[in-house]
């Protein structure tokens, strides 16, 4: 019975570290419309941002600042930040889809050089004894998870709660009408470029922060954890729960991540040794149709956007839509 | 520095033919495919599938493979035009008629991942050769040495990109896919059949990605992730060459395939990848329509 508690809870942890992640780029993607599929990219800066500051002193590489646990989730969060302005600049003003390009060249990128710049980030055999706070105060591996697990709904309930107020407030709205129609906004006097480049930058920040929770989390973070297919995960969670809806991304989160945790015992317990890597092939095909079907059948997600019309609309609306 | 300009050419050869089709759906299409480099996958492992079955013939000259190998590259690029069209009629025509455009992009993303681990559930991850045989490098000037089957890559893409001018000009076909390139509306009401076009666009730049991909496999290995990894070089290619000029990819394709070789005489080889994402945002940024794109 502990063991399926314990495990309920470390599965937890983990889907509400991707919800964060999900959440950011729901302000990119849901309320903005803005095509980022670098997410990998900001999580991978933001957790060897957090190892640096926050980390122990590393033999090979950069590290031993021994910063407290706020300070490097700080860190992150400005580190992710400036990268994200830095690949916002020239491609906002461009067709949506050159933002796409960037910034899976700019995850390619950093994901090299996590894997090269060995003084940085250790290399491949990456950075290892991250820590989690309040570690002194737990003594059992279950108590520190129930700790880190306390912390997760905490961080997730401040975001849920810091961008709901955001996209409902005027600066949420012109997000909206820039997304619908970026013609009609600017010819009010919004600039599309600077609200695009304020949401990318607000979305990779949170994203960087779930890369440095993650860390926190597993205490261990190597190149390999941010393939695309990280991002494709995230993407997958945000168009499942219902992308314009930050309950749809934290619901799409723990869905997605439990389908995939699932397959991903399963292919294990069925298949030889020799097929695993097949198997692991199954779950992503698996994972992709899930996608798929969903972007045909249901674009809205699960629980979608929430139509808002305006009071004027609704008086004055009769015989329209 | 001569070996590694001839290096650069040969990598340029499969990145232009790559590229003449991404900046064609980007055009025509209107989204950037990102399931793009798994047509070169598909087209190199449909070449490997075949050259297991039909026979190569004795091997010519100094090449590794034989007149049946000419055969295996115009099937493979069949097969992988088929391809093309089965993911278009599956998964983007439905979503080109949904009122979320960028759908398509995401689809592609997606579609580019299953893709890869088709490959794998069918092929295994491991890297493959379409010849055990080992192809000697002959020195064609002082300090620069190649293989007989790396020039014929390069002679082969140049046919092939003389073959593509003529059609554009030359043909019905052809001007039509231009027309619908340059302004859709404006085709359309001058009775071109769009669909046909789109069609079009999946035969041609689906089987020049083929060929790419059986090219990469002739000149490096066969492999799962080829095709992902080369995505980020041919997008770089067709955004510096001008989106939606052909010959802009084919031209932003060489220079890709260029500085990506000659910046590992400074640049540790690690960092090839980087080099071309590198300079597509540089040109993003100073010069967004490209060297040969249209002013707008």
């Amino acid at each position: 019975m502990t063991g399926l508690a314990s495990y309920l809870v470390f599965f937890l942890i983990q889907a509400l570290v991707y919800s964060v992640v999900a959440l950011g780029l729901n302000l990119q993607w849901g309320y903005t419309g803005l095509f980022n599929i670098g997410v990998a990219g900001f999580f991978l800066v933001g957790g060897y941002t957090f190892a640096i500051l926050s980390g122990p002193a590393y033999s090979t590489h950069l590290g031993g600042f021994g910063l407290p646990f706020v300070v490097g989730l700080g860190g992150a969060i400005l580190a992710s930040a400036l990268v994200a302005w830095v690949v916002g600049l020239p491609t906002l003003r461009l067709r949506e889809d050159y933002l796409a390009i960037a910034t899976i060249g700019i995850a390619v990128t950093l994901q090299l050089v996590a894997l090269n710049a060995r003084g940085l980030t250790g290399g491949s055999r990456g950075a290892e004894s991250i820590p989690r706070p309040f570690e002194h105060f737990t003594h059992t591996s279950l108590a520190s998870n129930i700790v880190f697990l306390v912390l997760m709904v905490v961080v997730v309930l401040l975001i849920y709660y810091a961008l709901e107020a955001m996209v409902r407030s005027p600066w949420g709205r012109v997000l909206k009408a820039i997304r619908e129609d970026e013609a009609a906004a600017s010819s009010l006097g919004k600039s599309p470029f600077r609200f695009r480049l304020q949401s990318f930058v607000i979305g990779s920040a949170i994203m960087g922060l779930g890369g440095a929770l993650n860390a926190s989390f597993i205490g261990f973070i190597a190149p390999t954890d941010f393939l695309p297919i990280l991002t494709f995960e995230i993407w997958a969670m945000l168009i499942v729960g219902g992308s314009g809806n930050n309950r749809g991304a934290i619901l799409g989160s723990v869905l997605v991540w439990a389908l995939w945790t699932g397959t991903g015992s399963l292919t294990q317990a069925v298949l030889p040794s020799g097929l695993q890597v097949k198997g692991g092939a199954v779950q992503i095909i698996l994972i992709g149709l899930v996608l798929m079907v969903m972007l045909v059948l249901r674009p809205r997600g699960l629980i979608g956007e929430e139509a808002v019309v305006s009071r004027e609309a609704e008086l004055g609306g009769e015989g329209r839509g | 520095m001569g070996q590694y300009i001839a290096d650069g050419i040969i990598l340029g050869a499969t990145l232009s033919l790559g590229a003449i089709g991404l900046t064609l759906t980007f055009n025509i299409l209107r989204f950037a495919n990102f399931a793009h480099g798994e047509l070169l996958t598909f087209g190199a492992y449909f070449a490997l599938a075949l050259a297991g079955v039909l026979s190569f013939g004795p091997t010519l000259g100094s090449l590794t493979f034989g007149w049946g190998f000419i055969l295996v590259i115009v099937l493979a690029a069949v097969l992988t035009a088929g391809l093309a069209l089965f993911v278009d009629w599956l998964v983007y025509r439905i979503l080109r008629r949904s009122d979320v455009a960028v759908a398509l992009v995401i689809a592609s993303f997606g579609a580019s991942l299953m893709l890869r681990n088709v490959v794998v559930l069918i092929w295994g991850p491991q890297p493959e050769y379409y010849s055990r045989t080992i192809s000697i490098a002959q020195p064609i000037l002082p300090g620069v040495r190649v293989t007989a089957d790396e020039i014929f890559v390069v002679v082969l893409a140049a046919v092939l990109m003389v073959g593509l001018h003529l059609f554009l000009t030359r043909t019905r076909m052809g001007k039509a896919m231009r027309a619908v390139s340059d302004n859709v509306l404006l085709a359309q009401v001058t009775g071109i059949n769009v669909h046909n076009i789109i069609r079009l666009v999946w035969i041609v730049g689906g089987s020049l990605a083929a060929i790419g991909g059986v090219f990469y496999g002739i000149t490096v290995q066969v492999g799962p992730n080829m095709g992902f990894n080369l995505i980020l070089p041919m997008f770089a290619s067709a955004i510096l060459g001008g989106i939606g000029s052909v010959y802009g990819a084919v031209l932003g394709g060489m220079v890709i395939g260029l500085a990506e070789s000659v910046s590992t005489i400074w640049i540790d080889p690690a960092y090839k990848p980087a080099v071309g994402f590198a300079l597509m945002f540089l040109m993003l940024l100073l010069y967004p329509s490209g060297l040969l794109g249209e002013r707008s």
